[in-house]
């Protein structure tokens, strides 16, 4: 096996554990003052860079450079700087302070890969923001290349990777030269906690910065968001007083008899 | 206490009052009993007792990663994969690949009081 550049796609999304909330306008998610952090498939991405890098060093038959990218803005550098901390070697930070969909996102990922010529581009499967799942595809459309998705066990072999993917109701076997596009599925692996002394060390590792123009990509929206509002309040219990209190109310409240 | 442990031990303490920033009962609460297991045992001067405790700490610092990450897990696996069996989550979270060493189960011994 040869040297590989590996090339980790990573987004900025709102905290899983933050409760989500809409803004008065209903025309978008409350931002300011939330808690951030790396979207978690991102997160199995990063690992999963890193386990190829540390078994090519373990087995002496390659090295591997982890190249983390994160589209949006600045303080999508806290992410990049997380991933150099997981262990990824360097950074690149491509600045836009507007909303960039899957499709913009894609577009500008494919300018990076043109200049870094990785051999392997691996994105979650899906932000857990928007939930689009679409940028891998999308990417791996306009780069023509082959593509691998919901992975959950990749093995490298020697110019290629086989991936076992999850499907509906079980999971498939393929095979794919590389350079080839991986999306990570949940049970792919379990991402490693940052360590502090790496923390430190992370803000030392080089960070290149581009902006939209910079890359030449036109990032304008495609799709108009018209509205986004709460799921419905789930309502309270009731405590019926007799069984025929209960069937009148499924017959005539509920309507399941 | 000889300058390696008492490094060792100052970045244990860092580390553990780092990993207690999520805790999910609240970072107060975690440091508060962050810092009364240290000091409970700063008259400490056997170095084998000493090294005990290091280890105990750092088995903590493993145990509560592995929470945070099976929170994360089930919360991800709540909302995305919601038709799964929970046995199916329960088995494939025990054949994960745990990078901690010892497969223990991750959720017996978190240190809670």
């Amino acid at each position: 096996m040869s040297n590989l550049r590996i090339l980790v796609a990573t987004k900025r999304v709102i905290d899983y554990a933050v409760k989500i909330r809409v803004n008065a306008a209903g025309s978008a998610v409350e931002t300011a003052n939330v808690k951030h952090s790396m979207n978690p498939f991102d997160e199995i991405g990063t690992e999963q860079a890193i386990q190829i890098k540390e078994a090519l060093a373990k087995s002496k038959t390659g090295t591997a450079e982890i190249v983390v990218v994160s589209c949006g803005p600045v303080k999508s550098q806290e992410t990049l700087r997380t991933a150099l901390a997981m262990g990824a070697d360097r950074a690149i930070h491509v600045d836009s302070e507007e909303e960039l969909q899957p499709l913009a996102v894609a577009k500008l990922l494919r300018a990076v890969v043109e200049k870094e010529k990785p051999d392997m581009v691996i994105l979650g499967k899906q932000a857990i923001d928007d939930d689009s799942n679409q940028t891998g595809q999308m990417l791996a459309g306009l780069l023509n290349w082959p593509q691998a998705t919901f992975a959950s066990k990749v093995e490298l072999g020697d110019k290629s990777m086989t991936v076992t993917r999850e499907v509906d109701g079980g999971v498939e076997t393929v095979k794919t030269p590389l350079p080839a596009i991986l999306t990570t599925d949940l049970r792919l692996n379990v991402p490693r906690y940052a360590s502090l002394p790496n923390i430190m060390k992370a803000k030392k590792k080089p960070l290149a910065k581009f902006t939209v123009a910079d890359l030449g990509v036109d990032i304008k929206p495609r799709l108009q968001t018209l509205k986004i509002v709460e799921p419905a309040k789930r309502q309270g219990g009731k405590i019926v007083e007799s069984v025929d209190d209960l069937v009148d109310k499924l017959k005539n409240e509920a309507k399941v008899l | 206490m000889s300058t390696p442990t008492r490094y060792r031990v100052i970045a244990l303490y860092k580390q553990l009052s780092y990993l207690g920033r999520e805790y999910p009962a609240g970072a107060d609460y975690f440091h508060k009993k962050l810092k009364g297991a240290f000091m409970k045992n700063k008259d400490l001067t056997d170095p084998a007792e000493i090294q005990k405790r290091i280890d105990l700490g750092d088995y903590v610092c493993k145990e509560i990663e592995a929470m945070y990450h099976i929170n994360k897990y089930r919360a991800m696996k709540k909302r995305y994969y919601e038709d799964a069996e929970v046995e199916n989550i329960q088995t494939k979270l025990e054949n994960t690949n745990w990078a901690l060493g010892g497969g223990s189960s991750a959720t017996q011994s978190l240190p809670r009081q």
